[in-house]
């Protein structure tokens, strides 16, 4: 976006020439651009009723825009048309509209209501288009509509504008950076989608919000790695490489075993040119390579991954191949990377902007694997058509290919290429021959006297390029090629080009004692010309003069002091510099400098041969197939690709548990059709399976899953389906025996909180299939007089310690304790509930807090670590809803730990906490230690600073540190406060207008007493109800925490069913949310 | 993020990918223009480009041509596709179908029609296609004719050294079809000798696991054009080389004069003729002029380029294809001590030169019987002798 007014610019500019052609399209307004008064004549059009006159001014408008021209003035009369039903008009509008929004802030936010409506229509279409819109429309004033747009959008109905939603969240994040907390929420949902539409567009929201949040991914990966081959290609390229680094981070390094190999690459590639033959994919073969060594085990979700983007390579986009490539490159074992050489190679004969890019990453690999792509040398051979730019890269690849077997061939190639007509390619060419000439001992002499024949080259720069390149390959042996130099001397008379003379002038002054006769000769001959040459070789030739005054000062002494005298009146400081420093050092001055002394050592110092190597060489620290790689400079954004780790970090988290998980494969065979939507579970069974994408079946599994994990009512729709098909197949014993004790569980529940039991019958599917739930926790949960079950609902999917796997989420709604396989010991219930109720306890006494009207308390329990991503520490979190002794605006918080690993934790304590502007954390005092079955509460304080930005803090052990984030509902930012009737009228009174929200809302029949009204109401927010004399007004007040603003809640319910929710607050955020909750629990 | 915008050009020899202080500038140069992004941020760079591409393909459907005068003159269809295409830099609907249901491509008729009835470009139903799992594909398509044609094209790339022997040669293939057909077709192809395809890339509409395990396509064809497959043949299979070249360049150093002759030959054409010939040459800076006569075709050198070509048209084996006459060199020069490559382009219908063949082609789901074609061809892709 905004590289916009950038390309307009240089658009403006490029249209000059062009400008007469305008004139002759009624469409682009060329008329009209010296004449602004015409502007009044598109703005009458505009406002007509016609369409067409409309239309017509709008592709005038466009055409403006896209010459550069300035058409802000015009903003009022097409904004009026964002609502016309001509779709053209409007798309134009639209286009306008994004366009000019950041300038006019103002005048945008009319256009804004058309959207919200747009956002509410029947037509997913509609919604989506909407959507993308309004997103597209800078201006920060609307950051928080947009916010609950994406929000509402993130778990529409339709997978399409939840694609749209994902599209958004970049776009509001590049608009207000601040809201990054809330949209890494809606991408942890949107991470959760099942749907191939969604994927690519969330994990591009992912990549441009929060890349460094991999844990958000745990829970998604295997099924990224199913859909992989489904998602379209655009979105492919941006899943795989963002799994390349997540592997990175995940796995251990497949190539570590063969670290000893590595030493000696000649044998190490050859091995792997073996294991190619055998057939890509055997794991097996790198093992029984190695079998001295302890054989690593590849992860199977690694596996999966390699295995899942093979088939890509098939792909017609290069940059999926691109992608894929990269991803073996970095992830693949080196018996497995070979297969990604065939590919590479086919995109060479692609636009010749892609095998630029292509080149350059095999020249980068080939350096590493030169195995890889040798079979494919000959696709390397240049081609006389080639741009200059391709040639050179080409030459690359086959000089780093070339080896003691091909060199014949390559040299050979050489030689037709240098004939070419393109001196910079020769050029070129000539330095690669160079470089094999170093790299293979045994054609040394066949490159050296290749070269010295290039010296009789007619072309001037085919001679300067060799005789530099012979210089550098002289020095590794001068010993033996006195000749050479000698013709290299004689070449003086004629070479004119500057680098090659002062070449030709350091090699005979540095092997001086080989051609002795000649060097003094050289020397004369230069001194007579001094004056004429370039810079470069007037300081070859002092320093030719200095080191022939060394060995052999008889002879040119005289030479000597005549050239330094000449460069002493050069005009050129560095000239005279060099001149004035050498006679101090050469010749003795009076003192007898210690300098002159040492000079021979100064000067022929044996110098070490230089090293010809790719400039590719240190290429590969970057990504392949990055914008980084191909600068070789760091571009902005972009993302190291990280070592891989010492030790493996737990697979496990990468379990997603489903309770049903035993009877998938089941289900699968059964019903095809449901493939997709258990794609996971796949990932297990039968991950290649998915890559079948029967059509017919996926529109049905589409729409499926689609209804899946749309709203909550879907859910528990499907939930109801899931259970169906559970029963009808007939369940194991044990999860009848749960589903018993969900029952039954039920039956406490519904005596403990009367009423509520036709409210949550609706959950009674979800309830009793979560399988894993434990009589236990039933018993736990009568301890712990939970909330209604919908109200738990709706309470935000809460921390990145439960990276929202839908399954758990759908299946276990009801339940607030982690779905753990293993039964929870008794003991360790019992104490985590005592100490809760020893605490509530002692703080009570400060707490004027009547239980009569708030009995509950605030949210139950929420999972901040689950018991697998915390290595055996669960931690749960409740809103106790007392004040926090430390800090009256804080809300306290019971985090509840279990240990439930073997060895006990120690140190458990708060690590540095990353949190938004205001918030601020009181630390629970460190708890020492945590013995294996036992558990522990611990209170901190959270100052949320009056929203419902998540708190993120470490929670550290001795060994390990958890990233963990705390998210209050609105509900539990605030504190009951007492006020008669009056007082509650007055302060109504004079919070009106703005700060005023009401909803109508329909309550159902098993919410129409007294009684259930005001536990609903209290339990999502912690307010205090006030006396009020109607029977069917009910009046709750509270204070936010932070800033002690009233928040005033009325409801008004007619005996019908009717009811009216009023909210007065000045905090109207809050005021919205705390009624949006309210409304959803009093109606479920 | 990133945004494709035409611009003037200059040089052509311009790197794909130029590094400015805030911005990267990426850009794809064909038909002349240079279509450019501007990107921020790091982002692969094949992402980009084959973005490019796509853009300036579906600019190719739309008008025909993607030139500078045709871009212009459709500047505002330009941003309606540009706008479907990118949202927030990020690819949206890139299949060429679906955006032409959202966007109709102008043709003349149109332009006639929609100044008679007041209609718009812009397509007034929403688009379902992106909707459908099958994206590449319009639902409620009708054809009164059913037709399905599979064109095998196979172009042999090759490199030829002076004495004439193959120094590397390879066939890539594709088979591009031409799909009428009504409703949801779906078909299966096979060939008689699936082996030879070593390396293929596949439109997305083909079933990948279908192709591993049985060797068949399988895919809900796209309407209308699209490329279904590309393939490589592969390298073990020796490469029959249907043409040869006679050449004698050759430039004294005496005088300013130099020699030029160049024959065509048929070799291993498997009795098919061989048709559409051309040869083109680059020739050294030093050569001013040439005169030629060819025994058939025309040819044409420009001094200005140096670049020669000759359009020889169908080789008659009986009676071959000549190109003789003398080059004037630069006088006084030294002789040229490069040699110009021989560039050939050629056709040969109903071949094609690995020997695949197309087995049956089975269309299920409709009722309907469909008319049914394959076509081959061979061509020469990049085809160079060296002299």
């Amino acid at each position: 976006m905004s590289a916009a007014p950038a390309y307009s610019d240089d658009k403006g500019g490029s249209a000059g020439p062009g400008e007469p052609e305008y004139g002759h399209d009624p469409a682009s307004g060329g008329i009209f651009s010296s004449d602004y008064k015409r502007h009044d004549d598109l703005k009458e059009m505009l406002d007509t009723n016609k369409d067409s006159l409309k239309l017509e001014a709008m592709k005038r408008i466009v055409a403006m825009i896209a010459r550069g021209k300035n058409a802000s003035d015009l903003f009022p009369a097409v904004v009026k048309n964002v609502a016309c039903k001509n779709i053209e008009v409007k798309k134009l509008v639209y286009v306008y509209l994004v366009r000019y929004a950041e300038e006019q802030q103002d005048l945008a936010l009319l256009s804004i209501s058309t959207f919200q409506r747009g956002l509410k229509d029947p037509n997913q279409l509609i919604r989506a288009s909407a959507l993308r819109v309004l997103s597209s429309i800078r201006v920060p004033i609307i950051v928080p509509i947009m916010m609950l747009a994406i929000k509402e959008a993130a778990s529409d109905m339709s997978p399409y504008v939840r694609k749209t939603a994902a599209h958004a969240i970049p776009k509001l994040y590049s608009l207000d950076s601040d809201q990054k907390d809330q949209l890494i929420e809606v991408i942890e949902k949107l991470l959760a989608d099942k749907t191939t539409l969604v994927a690519g567009s969330v994990v591009m929201a992912f990549e441009e919000v929060c890349p460094e949040r991999i844990d958000l991914i745990h829970k998604n990966y295997r099924k990224l790695c199913n859909l992989l081959i489904d998602v379209e290609e655009w979105g492919q390229v941006v899943i795989i490489s963002m799994l390349t680094r997540y592997a990175r981070t995940q796995f251990l390094s497949p190539t570590q075993n063969e670290s000893l190999l590595e030493e000696n690459p000649e044998k190490a590639f050859y091995g792997s040119e073996e294991d190619e033959a055998k057939g890509p994919g055997s794991e097996e073969a790198t093992a029984t390579a190695l079998p001295a060594r302890k054989p690593y085990v590849m992860d199977p979700d690694h596996r999966l991954l390699l295995r899942n983007t093979k088939p890509l390579l098939q792909s017609r986009s290069a940059a999926v191949v691109m992608a894929v490539a990269q991803l073996y490159f970095h992830l693949a074992p080196k018996a497995e990377v070979g297969v990604i050489a065939k590919a590479l190679v086919r995109l060479l004969r692609s636009h010749s902007e892609v095998q630029y890019v292509v080149l350059q990453n095999v020249a980068t690999m080939s350096i590493k694997r030169r195995g890889m792509f040798e079979p494919y040398l000959k696709s390397f051979y240049i081609r006389s058509t080639d741009p200059t730019q391709i040639k050179i890269l080409k030459l690359e690849v086959l000089t780093n290919l070339a080896n003691e077997t091909n060199i014949p061939t390559v040299l050979r190639e050489f030689q037709t290429y240098i004939r070419s007509m393109d001196k910079d390619f020769v050029a070129a060419t000539i330095q690669a021959i160079g470089r094999c000439a170093t790299n293979i001992g045994r054609v040394r002499d066949t490159c050296l006297n290749g070269l010295v024949q290039l010296l009789s080259n007619r072309d001037e720069l085919v001679v300067a390029e060799s005789v530099v390149v012979i210089k550098k390959l002289l020095q590794m042996q001068p010993a033996q090629h006195g000749e050479i130099i000698k013709h290299l001397a004689k070449l003086t008379d004629n070479i004119q080009v500057p680098m090659a003379r002062a070449s030709i002038l350091w090699l005979i002054g540095e092997y001086c004692e080989h051609v002795p006769r000649i060097a003094p000769d050289v020397l004369r001959k230069m001194a007579k010309s001094f004056t004429a040459e370039e810079d470069i070789v007037k300081l070859q030739v002092i320093n030719l003069a200095a080191k022939l005054y060394l060995t052999n000062s008889k002879q040119t002494k005289l030479l000597t002091q005549y050239v330094l005298s000449l460069a002493k009146y050069d005009q050129n400081y560095d000239i005279r510099d060099r001149a004035r420093f050498t006679r101090q050092l050469i010749v003795p001055s009076e003192q007898g400098g210690a300098l002159s002394r040492h000079a021979k050592k100064l000067f022929l110092a044996p110098k070490p041969a230089p090293v010809l190597e790719s400039s590719f060489k240190d290429r590969d620290h970057f990504q392949l197939g990055s914008l980084s790689h191909l600068l070789n400079a760091k571009a902005t954004g972009y993302q190291e690709l990280p070592d891989w780790p010492e030790e493996a970090p737990d697979p496990s988290v990468r379990n997603v548990e489903v309770p049903e998980w035993t009877k998938c494969s089941n289900r699968e065979k059964r019903k095809e059709k449901e493939k997709p939507f258990y794609s996971d579970s796949e990932g297990e069974s039968g991950p290649t399976e998915s890559a079948d994408s029967d059509p017919g079946s996926e529109s049905e599994s589409d729409s499926k899953s689609s209804s899946e994990s749309g709203s909550g009512e879907s859910n528990s729709e499907s939930d109801n389906e899931d259970q169906e098909d559970d029963e009808e197949k007939g369940r194991s014993s044990e999860s009848e025996q749960s589903e018993e004790e969900g029952k039954k569980k039920m039956k406490k529940r519904k005596k403990v909180s009367e009423g509520q039991g036709e409210g949550t019958s609706s959950d009674e599917g979800s309830d009793s299939s979560s399988s894993s739930s434990e009589s236990e926790m039933t018993s736990e949960t009568e301890e712990e007089q939970v909330e209604p079950a919908s109200w738990r609902k709706k309470t935000p999917p809460s921390s990145k310690s439960a990276p929202a796997a839908k399954e758990i989420s759908l299946l276990d709604l009801e339940d607030f304790t982690p779905p753990s396989v293993q039964p929870v010991s008794p003991p360790m219930v019992v104490s985590t509930s005592l100490a809760t109720d020893l605490e509530g306890l002692t703080l009570t006494d400060s707490s004027l807090v009547p239980s009569l009207l708030s009995p509950v308390l605030g949210v139950g329990r929420q999972e901040l670590l689950h018991r697998v991503a915390g290595e055996g520490l669960a931690v749960d979190y409740t809103f106790s809803r007392q004040p926090f002794s430390g800090d009256p605006h804080m809300v306290s918080v019971h985090i509840h730990f279990s240990n439930s690993s073997d060895t006990p934790i120690k140190g458990l304590h708060v690590g540095t906490p990353k949190l938004p502007a205001g918030i601020s954390i009181q630390e629970f005092p460190e708890i020492e230690s945590l013995a294996p079955g036992e558990s522990a509460t611990a209170i901190m304080g959270i100052n949320f600073c009056d929203s419902t930005q998540a708190a993120n803090f470490q929670l550290c052990t001795q060994t390990r540190q958890f990233y963990v984030s705390i998210q209050p509902p609105v509900g539990e930012l605030m504190a009951p406060v007492f006020m008669s009737e009056n007082e509650f009228k007055k302060e109504q009174g004079k919070l009106t207008g703005m700060n005023e929200i009401t909803e109508k809302l329909t309550l159902p029949d098993t919410c129409r007493s007294d009684h259930v009204v005001v536990q609903k109401v209290t339990a999502t927010a912690n307010l205090g109800r006030v006396p009020c004399g109607t029977s069917d007004e009910y009046r709750f007040a509270g204070r936010t925490l932070t800033s002690g603003s009233l928040v005033l809640l009325t409801l008004d319910a007619q005996p019908t069913g009717a009811a009216q929710l009023t909210v007065n607050s000045e905090k109207m955020v809050i005021g919205t949310m705390l009624v949006k909750d309210v409304v959803q629990a009093l109606t479920q | 993020m990133l945004r494709g915008e035409e611009r003037a050009t200059e040089a052509e020899n311009v790197p794909p990918v130029i590094p400015t202080p805030h911005h990267y500038l990426l850009s794809v140069y064909r038909h002349k223009i240079f279509f450019v992004a501007v990107v921020q941020t790091e982002v692969p760079p094949l992402f980009v480009i084959e973005f490019l591409h796509r853009v300036v393909d579906t600019f190719q459907d739309y008008f025909g041509v993607c030139s500078e005068p045709v871009i212009k003159d459709n500047v505002v269809v330009v941003y309606e596709v540009l706008e479907e295409m990118l949202d927030n830099g990020f690819p949206l609907a890139t299949e060429s179908n679906i955006l032409k249901e959202l966007i109709k491509p102008p043709t003349i008729l149109r332009t006639v029609v929609n100044t008679i009835t007041g209609s718009t470009n812009v397509g007034d139903q929403l688009p379902t296609g992106q909707l459908s799992v099958v994206p590449w594909r319009r639902t409620g398509v009708k054809y009164t004719n059913n037709e399905a044609y599979f064109d095998v094209i196979e172009e042999i790339d090759a490199i030829i050294d002076k004495s004439g022997s193959t120094i590397t040669a390879e066939i890539q293939g594709v088979i591009d079809a031409c799909v009428k057909l009504t409703g949801m077709p779906d078909l299966t192809l096979s060939f008689m000798n699936p082996r030879l395809l070593d390396d293929v890339s596949f439109h997305p509409c083909v079933r990948f696991k279908r192709w591993e395990s049985e060797r068949i396509l399988s895919f809900i064809p796209p309407d209308g054009n699209f490329r279904l497959l590309s393939y490589h043949v592969s390298a073990q299979n020796l490469v029959a080389i249907p043409v040869y070249v006679k050449h004698s360049i050759s430039f004294r150093d005496s005088s300013s004069l130099g020699r030029f002759e160049i024959t065509v030959g048929p070799k291993q054409t498997m009795g098919k003729t061989i048709e559409g010939v051309t040869v083109t040459s680059q020739m050294p800076k030093g050569v001013l002029n040439m005169s030629l006569t060819p025994s058939q075709g025309t040819h044409t050198f420009d001094p200005v380029t140096k670049m020669l070509s000759w359009d020889v048209g169908k080789i008659n084996p009986q009676k071959l294809p000549s190109l003789k006459g003398t080059m004037s060199l630069q006088a006084g020069a030294s002789k040229p001590d490069e040699n110009p490559t021989i560039n050939l382009q050629f056709k040969i219908q109903q071949l094609a030169i690995s020997g695949l063949k197309v087995n049956r082609l089975d269309m299920y789901g409709e009722k309907y019987k469909p008319f049914k074609g394959i076509k081959y061809m061979t061509k020469a892709g990049k085809f160079q002798v060296r002299t």
